[in-house]
């Protein structure tokens, strides 16, 4: 009666065996390790590197444990935090700027370990210390700046094929054009229509005037949207590269949120300003006569132009139109002019160095003005003369006060230009002690929780007792192997979460045994009992957890953060805890009493 | 060792009106406490800057307070947090500043005052993302009662959704009641508690109305009062027994897991005892006084019918 086939204990054991493996990582702890990973996107790390690394470290006697390819880093470990840190120095120094070297934490367990892709539990931010930002991107600029280019185009598109206008405007989120008679609004609006087809087109008749009012695509924005949003993850990806933090985590949220993670970040200063520096590069042209910039001083700035100022407080007026930005720069390094002054020189792509000749050879003798943008904020860097073509995307940027400022402004470049500026919404720093604190205090009060749990229960139930302690150890390896192989990130709520769910399974178990005692005292012989106990409460097991399992659901669904966390534990948890307290302990049962053909009395209390 | 070995049932039902007018008044008290103070929100839904500060000596709450108002932080509060090195600095969003200027500012007044001040922990949420935290975790409260009420209608009868609801938003009312009344704050991870509780409680009414369920099907006589008098006395040291080995280990974090758990563990407290409570003397009557009969779970002639429809 109470005996399992033999592949439902087959199955048992593979469960816990697999179980014991992936929980296996978690006890080995961690060792302190190097993470050299490419520092410039055209830079291989493979098994050359591999070798390089190792031959440094031998040739500077520095002995380490373990050293491996992981895709697209190389991993060190060492003994102790004073080799690490050696290690960091020698392979900064021996590896030169297209590698970035940063300081990591490495799983002490065996290599057979790793092979199979048993990882100890990701641990979250709150456990091991570190930033967290949320950064929201400013939609409203991104559209602005879409718009300004098409009024732009609109421009250029009517000059090229001699339409007559009045003017052109750009108004909120519309370019408006005027026209001084119906023939010409009727040829530019097929042109538009048939060139630019981002733009949603549409005749306008104010007070006896005509106008054409072109306004984006719902679809053409989205389209915007998603590419700003792109460039801008893949510009703070370089940004963190070059802060050197191992095992970074850049990821879009939503349509228009980007979360940063960077654990064991401690100088938190200096990552906020390189992520929070929301700086973007222009090319704008600024070929106006002195006259007209003596008019826009007092008051009079003409259309489709800004008065600013140079550095040195010169004003300089500097046409809206935005000729070049900084997508299309490769390489940017500090370095220094022919007078010996602080200087950025830069290259751009095949595109941007064509679009940079042609601006060059047709503007000869003008001035043109290189604006840095920051947080909503332009400022002209340098506004030069344009002496010559020049070709070969090779532009060199002079006007830096200083040789730091050189160096912020072209790691900046190199780093990318943001697509559209963005602000911090969400910030969350732990200090690295902190974390480790919340680990102890979590870990521990689960442990005395189940410790106390384990006590009450076989004082109660004794050998059932004994037996649902199992079980529920065997729910909480499982709980633990199912995290590390899924690599959840690991919380103090999430903590929290596998101490409620241990106390919860034990209610399955005490469902069971109950029901087995109530049917002992109706009389029933001690193996149909068992029987009936295990069989009559699967359904009240099955119901009450579903209920919470469906709490636990939302919860993920519509959590985040620490919520989310919470909500992982808790659904695999309930998982795992109906498989133990079910399967694994009624296993248990089997082998305890099923073979006995006659039971005078059951352990039960 | 038993501790229940109940011969008689116990008549649950008799005492009905009684504990159903207690668990209303304490409702209606709850409700008004939470209209009245309303829920000290944590810096996860209002929005502002939480700075954790580890002092090396133990810290002057009231010399810290009056320096940070002197450099301009007059609408910060400073609490201990934990132990006497630990303090907590909120401030509320201010306009104009990033999240990093003000942590940075705070800090380096706080350091002015003793340099052997560290930062533990910076937490900095604008007040968009509390809103819609706000708007989610209310979402999250009404999608888990929509879904629980659709699984129970399935799988018992619409009475059993109704009360099931009922006691548990009866639990989720106290805890959040209390946590107004005590102006405790409430953070993400208080909801989170909430949110478990809503499981948790579920599931104790659950195997109440399983046996429920399970005596309609099998004890021909009875009253309906009888039958559930009979099922919460069966299921009576399962509740209990349960309860107590949640509580163990919520105890254990309520104790020993430090300030963070702290009220997560309280919210738990609170829900474990009043989910017990309700699933017995909550939920129970509802069932019986929106007439559940054992017709509802046994009715030959209704699948007969059906099966005669083209």
């Amino acid at each position: 009666m109470n005996r399992y086939p033999l592949w439902k204990y087959i199955v048992v054991a593979i469960a816990l065996a697999v179980g014991f493996i992936y929980t296996l990582p978690n006890f080995y702890g961690e060792s302190p390790a190097v993470q050299i990973s490419a520092g410039k996107p055209t830079v291989q790390v493979d098994a050359m590197t591999l070798k390089r690394v190792e031959d440094v470290l031998k040739s500077a006697k520095i002995p380490y444990e373990l050293a491996q390819l992981d895709t697209r880093t190389v991993k060190v470990r060492f003994a102790d935090t004073d080799t690490q840190l050696r290690a960091k120095t020698v392979l900064e120094e021996q590896l030169g700027s297209d590698y970035v070297v940063a300081l990591n934490l490495l799983s002490r367990s065996p290599a057979w370990l790793a092979a199979i892709h048993a990882q100890p539990m990701y641990l979250g931010l709150d456990l091991r210390g570190g930033v967290h930002f949320l950064l929201q991107i400013d939609t409203k600029t991104t559209i602005d700046r879409a718009v300004e280019r098409y009024a732009s185009d609109v421009r250029a598109l009517m000059r090229e094929n001699r339409v007559q206008y009045s003017a052109v405007a750009r108004r909120g989120q519309a370019v408006e054009v005027k026209f001084p008679d119906g023939v010409n609004r009727a040829k530019a609006k097929d042109l538009i229509a048939a060139k630019l087809d981002d733009l949603v087109v549409r005749e306008e008749d104010r007070g006896g005037e005509l106008y054409l009012v072109a306004t984006l695509k719902p679809e053409a924005l989205k389209r915007r949207q998603e590419m700003d949003l792109k460039q801008n993850l893949t510009t703070l990806r370089n940004r963190v590269n070059e802060l050197g933090v191992a095992e970074p985590i850049i990821q879009q949220q939503g349509v228009d949120r980007i979360v940063v993670q960077l654990p064991g970040v401690q100088d938190t200063a200096r990552a906020k300003q390189i992520l929070g520096r929301t700086a973007t590069l222009e090319l704008r042209m600024a070929d106006f006569t002195d006259s007209e910039i003596a008019a826009a001083l007092a008051g009079q700035v003409p259309l489709g132009a800004e008065l600013m100022r140079e550095r040195n407080g010169q004003p300089v007026l500097v046409r809206k139109n935005v000729v070049l930005t900084g997508e299309y720069i490769t390489d940017a390094s500090a370095g220094f002019d022919e007078h010996g002054r602080p200087a950025v020189h830069m290259t751009l792509d095949s595109r941007g160095a064509r679009i940079f000749q042609q601006l060059t050879r047709e503007n000869i003798g003008k001035r043109m003005a290189i604006l840095l943008i920051e947080k909503g904020q332009a400022e002209v860097v340098t506004a030069p003369v344009i002496q010559t073509e020049i070709p070969g995307g090779r532009v060199q940027i002079t006007g830096m006060r200083s040789t730091e400022e050189a160096n912020d402004i072209a790691l900046l470049l190199r780093a990318g230009a943001l697509a559209a500026p963005m602000e911090i919404i969400e910030e969350r720093t732990v200090g690295p002690s902190l974390g480790s604190d919340n680990i102890r205090r979590g870990f521990y009060s689960t442990l005395v929780g189940f410790a106390g749990i384990v006590l009450f229960m076989v004082a109660y139930y004794r050998v059932f007792g004994v037996i649902a302690s199992l079980a529920l150890a065997v729910n909480v390896m499982l709980l633990v192997a199912l995290l590390s192989m899924l690599q959840a990130t690991l919380t103090l709520p999430g903590i929290a979460g596998i101490a409620l769910t241990v106390g919860m399974a034990i209610d399955a178990n005490v469902l069971i045994f109950e029901r087995i005692r109530e049917e002992l005292r109706n009389g029933n012989t001690p193996q149909a009992s068992i029987h009936a106990g295990y069989d009559r409460a699967w359904d009240t097991i099955l119901d009450s957890n579903i209920t919470t399992l469906i709490a636990g659901f939302f919860l993920f669904w519509l959590g985040s953060g620490p919520v989310r966390g919470f909500a992982v534990t808790l659904c695999l948890g309930i998982l795992t805890s109906m498989f133990s307290a079910v399967t694994v302990s009624r296993a248990m049962v089997n082998l305890t009493y099923g073979r006995m053909k006659r039971i005078q009395k059951l352990s039960i209390g | 060792m038993e501790f229940f070995r109940i011969k008689r049932d116990i008549p649950f039902m008799k005492y009905a009106k009684v504990t159903s007018f207690v668990s209303l008044a304490t409702f209606i008290l709850a409700v008004v406490f939470l209209f009245w103070k309303g829920l000290n929100l944590g810096v996860d839904f209002t929005g502002g800057t939480v700075i954790e500060v580890r002092y090396g000596a133990p810290a002057d709450i009231k010399k810290i307070r009056e320096h940070l108002a002197a450099n301009g932080f007059a609408e910060a509060s400073v609490q201990n947090f934990g132990t006497s090195r630990d303090v907590l600095v909120r401030l509320p969003v201010k306009a104009g500043l990033t999240s990093a200027q003000l942590s940075g500012a705070v800090m380096q007044v706080l350091r002015g005052q003793s340099p052997d001040a560290s930062l533990q922990r910076v937490e900095f949420v604008g007040p968009q993302v509390g809103q819609e935290l706000l708007y989610d975790g209310s979402l999250a409260l009404l999608l888990v009662s929509i879904g629980i009420v659709i699984y129970l209608w399935v799988r018992f009868e619409w009475q059993f959704a109704v009360a099931a609801i009922a006691a548990t938003l009866h639990d989720v009312i106290i805890i959040v009641g209390l946590f107004a009344a005590f102006q405790w704050e409430f953070s993400l991870t208080v909801l989170a508690a909430v949110l478990a509780i809503l499981g948790y409680s579920v599931n104790d009414t659950v195997v109440v109305f399983d046996r429920i369920r399970e005596n309609f099907r099998k004890l021909r006589k009875g009253t309906p009062a009888q039958i559930i008098d009979n099922a919460i006395t069966a299921t009576l040291s399962r509740t209990i027994m349960t309860h107590l080995t949640t509580q163990i280990m919520v105890f254990a974090m309520l104790f020993l897991g430090g300030e963070i758990l702290f009220y997560f563990a309280l919210a738990l407290t609170i829900g474990i005892v009043v989910g017990t409570y309700s699933s017995v003397l909550v939920a129970s009557p509802i069932v019986m006084w929106l007439g559940i009969s054992r017709e509802a779970f046994v009715k030959p002639e209704k699948k007969q019918e059906a099966q005669l429809l083209p």
